[in-house]
């Protein structure tokens, strides 16, 4: 029942997400007007955080499956630039980002099902125009 | 039991985000990300036959399990236990915000600018509508959001994710700066 635990996986991360504020709009003011320090300690305890778990787990240890570690690369594209420049725009009109939409739906903010649903038509749209933007 | 309503430090909430990279990776070499979920959504609801939305979704149903855990998480520690004082931000960002005419700050985000009364307005549109647009197309065009490129692509040392994570900041300053008190004065 992996999928178990990738749900209590999820929970977790939820709870952090909400706890520690990065779901809401004010925090990401805050953060964009370097006003605060608590957005970017949260970047930057999670991210070595992270570096030294996978450095260990590749290290000394291999998947639940016994399988090597191992995912594929990033790709760099022009979308790395400008794609996540549109994202930023977004994100501080949103005040949020993808993971965030969740964490408030479920916090009983109907509201942002509005949000979450333009964020799914800009991916759809996305689709759409794939072909025609710089790759 | 005071402590379960109240909100975590930074040096709390980061490293347990930073955590389920590990985590996912151990449990089938799965990469941290969140925006991709919004492709598989796309996937399963209406593909139209457009080639980013040609692939077998269901393999991705662990995604889509991880962030209805995000959900959850969301319900428990914003619903069941959610912090009933207004978000401590600094008073510089009081100022800025109440200079905005953002009175009201309690809550997750400000109630008068979201809510479904507020939809009528340009600025509900600009902030909802557009906002969320944006942050759908381009995470995807970026093919990663803050986690994918932010946790995950960092702490994998990814460079790629380097230039996706300064420009995420770069878009989100100049229109914190600029552009968002422009539309707060329509």
């Amino acid at each position: 029942m992996k999928l178990l635990a990738y749900l209590l996986t999820g929970i977790v991360f939820g709870i952090a997400l909400t706890k520690g504020e990065a779901v809401t709009w004010y925090r990401m003011q805050e953060m964009f007007h370097f006003q605060g320090f608590h957005m970017y300690g949260i970047f930057m305890t999670a991210v070595p955080t992270a570096a030294l778990g996978v450095w260990l787990l590749r290290r000394f240890g291999k998947t639940a499956d016994g399988e090597a570690v191992a995912f594929p690369p990033k790709q760099f594209s022009k979308g790395t630039v400008i794609g996540s420049l549109l994202f930023g725009f977004g994100w501080a009109l949103t005040g949020a980002c993808p993971g965030p939409f969740y964490a408030q739906i479920g916090a009983g903010l109907s509201v942002t099902l509005v949000t979450f649903a333009f964020a799914v038509l800009g991916t759809w749209a996305y689709g759409h125009l794939q072909k025609y933007l710089p790759a | 039991m005071d402590i379960l309503y109240k909100p975590w430090p930074w040096y709390v909430a980061g490293p347990l985000l930073g955590l389920s990279v590990p985590v996912l990776l151990w449990l089938g070499n799965k990469r941290l990300g969140i925006s991709s979920t919004m492709r598989h959504l796309c996937a399963m609801v209406a593909p139209a036959r457009i080639p980013l939305f040609q692939y077998n979704w269901k393999a991705e149903t662990w995604n889509l399990v991880f962030v209805a855990g995000i959900l959850i998480g969301g319900a428990l520690a914003g619903g069941v236990f959610a912090n009933p004082e207004p978000v401590a931000v600094s008073e510089a960002t009081r100022a800025t915000l109440t200079g905005w005419g953002v009175s009201n700050q309690t809550g997750l985000v400000p109630p008068e600018l979201f809510s479904w009364a507020s939809l009528a307005s340009l600025q509900g549109l600009l902030l909802m509508g557009a906002g969320g647009f944006l942050v759908g197309f381009g995470t995807r065009y970026a093919q990663g959001c803050t986690s994918g490129h932010g946790i995950f692509g960092l702490s994998t040392l990814q460079w790629p994710s380097l230039v996706a994570t300064a420009s995420f900041f770069a878009g989100g300053i100049v229109v914190s700066y600029f552009v968002l008190p422009f539309i707060l004065s329509l």
